[in-house]
Parts: C-alpha cells; structure tokens; sequence
C-alpha cells in the first residue's frame, strides 16, 4: 500500500532527514556531555582515558564506568523509549493527551512497586525493575482487555477512558497503602519522581532486550500510524487491517512504557510533549514523528538530567522534577507560539 | 406533503422518545440520591432509630429537643451528607463542563491542571509554612485560580482554542506536579504525611462552616452555567457555526470556564482534591442518557450520588478503619466507569 506523495512532500524529505542528522550529533554531544559533569570534576584527558584505557585502580575512571556511563546509557534508551511510546500512543489513539500514564501504565507499574515494598519488604532497586515491568504489563493487558469489550473493539477514545479510569483505581489503591505505611511511603516518593540515579549496568542489560523489541516495532508502526490517522474508515478503504495496526502499536507501547517506568520509575511529561514538539517540526508524517521523538526526548531526558546534578549542590534534583521545570515553560512556549497540528 | 408530515412527525416521536428518556434517567438518578442521603442519616456507630432522625431533622419546628441525638444527626452526619453532595455536584459540573468546552472527556480539572495548581498550593501551605485547617483551604483556593488564570493568559492569542488550553494545562499540570514532588523530596516524613493526607481528600473532618462557602458559590455558578450552557449546545457544531448561529463565542467560552474553574476550586477548598469525581461524572451521565440532552443535570446528580455513596463505604465498609473519600471515589467511580464501558457495545463516543 502506498500512498501518492505530492512533489511538495519529496522536497520536505532532504530538510527533514538533515535535521534528524542533527539531533543525532546533538544527542552524542550531550550524552558526552553527561559522562563528563557531575559533582566530582573529571577532565576531558580522565574521561577519555577511561574510555580507551580503563585503569581500575583510578577512582575517576570507576566513577565514569560505574555511575556516569550506566546513568547516561540508562538516560538515551529511556528517553527514546519514552518519546515513541509517547507517539506511538497519540497516533494510535489519535489523541492529543495519550501518554503512558494515561494508559495506567505508571499507574499499574507503582501499584507493583509499592505492594512490593509494603508487603514483601522490598527495598532494592534491581528488584523493583522487575515489579514495575509487571505491574505495567498487567495494567496494560487489563486495559486493552476492558476496551475491546464490546461490538467496536477497542476504539481509541475506549483505551483513553478505561486506562484513566484504571489509573485513578490503582493509584486509590496505591494511596491508601502510602497512608498506612510510613515506611513504604519514605521508600517509595524517591522513586516516584522519577530518577536515572543509582542505576547499575545490570539494570541496563534486563531492560535493554525490551527496549531494542520496543523501538523496533514502534519504528515500524509509523506507516500505519500514518493510515489510521486519517481515520478508521479511510484507513480500512486503503486496505489497512485496523485492528492489527492498533495491536501492534498498542505492545510496542507497552513494552516501552513498561521496560521505561522499570529503568528510571515514572518519568511523566517527556512522552506526552516530545511527540508534540516533533510534530510541530516534521508535520503531521509519523513516519518522520516517530524518528523526531525517538532523538528530541533522549536531548529532553539528559539535558535535564547534568542539569538536575548540577542545580543545587550538594544534593541532585530528580530528573522527573527537571524535566517538568525545563520542558513545560518551553512546552508552553511552543504551544502559544505555533499553530499546532490537530489530531 | 405527505412526506413532510411523515417526516415531522418522526421527528417528534423521536424527540418525545428522547424526552421520555431524559426524564427517567434523571428521576431515577434523584431518587437514587434521596435514599443514598436518607441512608447516610441513618448509618453510623451510633444507633440512631429511622423514626428518632426524621424527629431530630423537624426539631427547630416542633421544638423537640433529644440532646444526644439531634447533636449526631444534625452536627455531625447532615452536614457531612450535604458537604458530600454539593462538593461531587460541583466536582461534576466542572468536570463536564471542561469536557463539553473542550471536546475532549479527558478534560477534566484533574487533567488538566486545575488540581493540580490547587494542590500544590495547598502542599506547598502545608510543608513550607506548616499551615493546617482553614488556611490550607484557602491556599489551595487561590492555588486553583491563579493556575487557571495562567492556562487562560498563557493561551490566548486572538481567542483560545480548546486544543491549546489543553496542552498548555498539562504543561501547567507537569509544573505544579514537579513542586509537589520536589517538596515531597525535601521534606520531614511527617509533613509529607500530613500533605497526602490532605491531596486524598476527606470529609471527616466536615462541619456546617465549610457548607457555607460552597453553597454560596453555588447560588452564582449553577445560574450562570444555566443561562451559558444553551451556547455551548451551538459551540459543540464549531467556533464558525456558532457564531454564525448568534452565539457570543468568546464571550460565553471565558464565562463557562470562569464558572468550571469556580466549581473545582469552591470544592477542592472544602474537601481537598477527591479524585475522579468530575472525571467520571460527565462520561456515566452520558453514557446512561445515551444521546437525550448533553447531561449538565443529570452529571451533577451522578456527581452527588458517587460522593456520597463513596463517603459511606469510606466511613463504614470496614470496621474501625474510616478511609479517606478520595481513595474509594477513585476505586467506585473507576469500577463503575470501566463497567459501563464494558457494558455498552456501542462505540465509545462521550463527545
């Protein structure tokens, strides 16, 4: 199936491709950037030699290896995975406030997380990877499984209302157990925010599998995405199999959000208005949203993260926090100064 | 000419048809409410005769005065009931009204930032100057308003269009969630506590000071959103067919979110941030009228009803535990919402 591109749209093609080129420098730039700041000063010459020539003995070049590094990495797929899930979810809903939290996704992941620490005593981080991932599973399935119902199957203004519905049932839930727990309560608010601190290349090797699954499908959802954005009818005329896409879509939606929420904990804001912000630049083309979103949420995510390292020493700042102070005010900015396209 | 007068008169059997509805739904939903509050009088620890409370609530006519009777049922359990029913009212109304104006049933004050600015306001009151009581409600009170009038200012430009007071609502929403957290970072155990608390919502500590406030509010408001609903019913075809059929678009957008903000923030004050209520309200009015009317009366009534009935299994569902409203309001209301989207095989359309 293909659709016949106006000459215009060739034309767009070569800025469009030379722009997403340089994302990619500006992402490399920045992930160097954040091995290299923190609050302990490492000189260029250090990091590189870290890099080429790793010294175990050396104290800078542990720190490069074992908490710079896993962090950054951690930073660029969390990112990614998070700037698609985000498009992905809007096209496939056609709604301009899809987001993995609507979806009950964080929602499912925190209500795992803190059953674990409430219940089983949980309190290492590793661990908690693995209850976020399935509490964002099944909340997921559960909300996918509540949508179809029904003669329609599951439309996408059905996932929006019963993933919000969900959301509001389990973080209920997750209220309550915060109340009676003080404990879980202190464990569970510095996860909450959303942090790339602390996390270890282990955590990286678990997720990274389900990432790469993630971000693969979703790249390759953009053609549908593109068909069901014209509506389900136009798309079905166009041969388009309807429910297929939006299965596909939906798990490569999942699987990020869920491998994301695990990594970091549930970083809100960066998949609701990275896909925005490309749109504003690529136009309403999600073959072109999808790789935008993929390279400006990582830019989003790391930027705030050297940021929030560096903001108010001694301490850091939570890159959930960052995230929402550095991007809404420029979020906001581009609403107003832009006419924005309209799902 | 046959033809016409067939056509007429599908027509009106058609709009009798959906009147009919429209009546039924909305004197079952009253009827639903009148026994829910009936029932509120009567439940509780302390044993209070169905007989005894009808007596208790004539005693400033009769002037049959039973001391520890009349002090439950007209202290504590009337006010806590009427509080429960005028905050879901106005949850509700501004919740269907966000979503009417915006065309979107995700819309709502908790989306899209009201509450939000509310309870950051409110935390911030609470963990900064470690203010309790009145004076948090007073904070989360202009917290709502200011966090409106910068969504309102910030998109403007030429008019407002429903899509850009979304996006930058959440933009708002992300801002103040981010205070929220980062104080909750920052903070003693203890605080932190006291502010969760808070951003449940509850009504166990209502009184007949708080109704006041609210009741007043709502004698400007419910009016108000009367005389401006009727525009929204043309606002709904587009903002050039609106115009085009007489309606003072700008004019009546700015009054319907004035009067939506005016119903979260009264309410919020009251009660604190009972969540759901004005999400869930507008979709189950809808839902159960099924096309019959666009639901502003019947929401406020749902809105009621699922405050109400979930302040009852907060206070009495399990022994000795008296949850917070908010956390079953969340759970019934999603419940309920997720039942009717699996009941109806029709095709989700809330808008």
């Amino acid at each position: 199936m293909t659709f016949a591109e106006p000459i215009a749209g060739v034309r767009r093609q070569v800025p469009l491709l030379a722009g997403l080129i340089g994302l990619a420098v500006i992402v490399l730039a920045i992930a160097f950037l954040s091995i290299t700041v923190g609050a302990r000063p490492v000189t260029l010459d250090t990091v590189w030699a870290a890099l080429t020539a790793y010294d175990p003995n050396s104290t800078d070049h542990r720190i490069i290896w074992e908490l710079r590094l896993p962090r950054t990495v951690v930073g660029l797929l969390v990112g990614a995975a998070l700037g698609l899930a985000g498009a992905v979810l809007q096209g496939a809903t056609r709604n301009p406030l899809a987001d993995p939290s609507i979806l009950g996704i964080h929602a499912g992941a925190a209500l795992f997380v803190v059953l674990g620490v409430a219940v089983l005593g949980i309190s290492q981080l590793s661990l908690y990877v693995w209850l976020a991932f399935a509490g964002a599973g099944a909340a997921m399935l559960a909300v996918y499984a509540i949508a179809s119902v029904g003669r329609e199957g599951a439309t996408p203004i059905k996932l929006a209302l019963a993933g919000s519905a969900m959301t509001a049932a389990l973080q209920s839930i997750v209220s309550a157990i915060l109340l009676t727990s003080p404990r879980t309560l202190d464990e569970v608010r510095f996860w909450q925010v959303g942090s790339l601190a602390g996390r270890s290349m282990d955590v990286v090797v678990q997720v990274a599998p389900f990432l790469a699954i993630g971000i693969v499908l979703a790249l390759a959802s953009g053609r549908m995405l593109d068909g069901l954005s014209m509506g389900e009818d136009v798309a079905r005329a166009l041969g388009q199999n309807v429910r297929r896409s939006r299965a596909i879509a939906g798990l490569a939606a999942v699987i990020l959000a869920g491998a994301s929420t695990a990594a970091a904990g549930p970083i809100a804001f960066v998949g609701l208005t990275v896909p925005h912000v490309a749109r504003a630049i690529t136009g309403p083309n999600y073959r072109w949203i999808l790789p935008y979103s993929m390279l400006l949420a990582p830019i989003l995510l790391l930027g705030a993260d050297i940021l929030g390292r560096i903001i108010a020493p001694p301490g850091e700042v939570q890159v959930g926090i960052v995230t929402a102070f550095l991007g809404a005010p420029f979020f906001i900015a581009l609403v107003r100064r832009r006419k924005l396209a309209t799902l | 000419m046959t033809l016409a007068l067939d056509q007429s008169a599908i027509v009106r059997s058609i709009r009798g048809r959906l009147a009919l509805r429209r009546r039924g739904v909305t004197l079952g939903l009253a009827l639903a409410l009148a026994l829910a509050f009936a029932l509120s009088l009567y439940l509780g620890d302390y044993p209070v005769a169905p007989a005894d409370v009808l007596r208790s609530l004539f005693s400033p006519l009769t002037g049959e005065i039973n001391k520890g009777v009349d002090f439950i049922v007209l202290n504590v359990r009337v006010p806590r009931a009427v509080l429960a029913v005028l905050t879901g009212m106005s949850f509700a109304l501004s919740g269907i009204t966000f979503q009417t104006l915006l065309r979107n049933p995700l819309a709502s004050p908790d989306i899209i930032g009201i509450s939000h600015g509310a309870s950051a306001s409110a935390v911030f009151c609470i963990i900064v100057f470690g203010m309790s009581g009145l004076w948090v409600s007073f904070g989360a009170f202009a917290g709502a308003i200011l966090t409106a009038l910068a969504i309102y200012g910030l998109a403007w430009r030429n008019g407002v269009t429903a899509y850009r007071v979304v996006l930058i609502g959440i933009g708002m929403a992300a801002i103040m969630s981010a205070v929220m957290s980062y104080l909750f970072t920052r903070a003693r155990l203890f605080e932190v506590q006291q502010a969760l608390a808070w951003l449940i919502g509850s009504l166990n500590a209502a009184n007949a000071a708080d109704i006041y406030p609210l009741a007043l509010a709502l004698v400007v408001l419910i009016p108000l959103t009367i005389a401006l609903v009727r525009t929204l019913d043309a606002m709904q075809l587009g903002d050039d067919t609106a115009t085009a059929l007489g309606a003072r678009v700008e004019f009546s957008r700015l009054g319907l979110i004035l009067a939506a903000v005016g119903y979260a923030a009264f309410a919020t004050a009251a009660v604190g941030p009972v969540g759901f209520v004005a999400f869930v309200a507008g979709p189950i009015a809808r839902r159960l009228l099924n096309g019959a009317g666009n639901g502003f009366l019947q929401a406020a009534l749902v809105g009621a009803l699922v405050m109400l009935g979930s302040d009852m299994v907060a206070q009495h569902a399990l022994p000795s535990i008296q949850l917070p409203v908010g956390v079953v309001t969340g759970v019934f209301g999603a419940l309920f919402l997720l039942w009717l989207l699996m009941a109806s095989n029709r095709a989700g359309r809330v808008n």
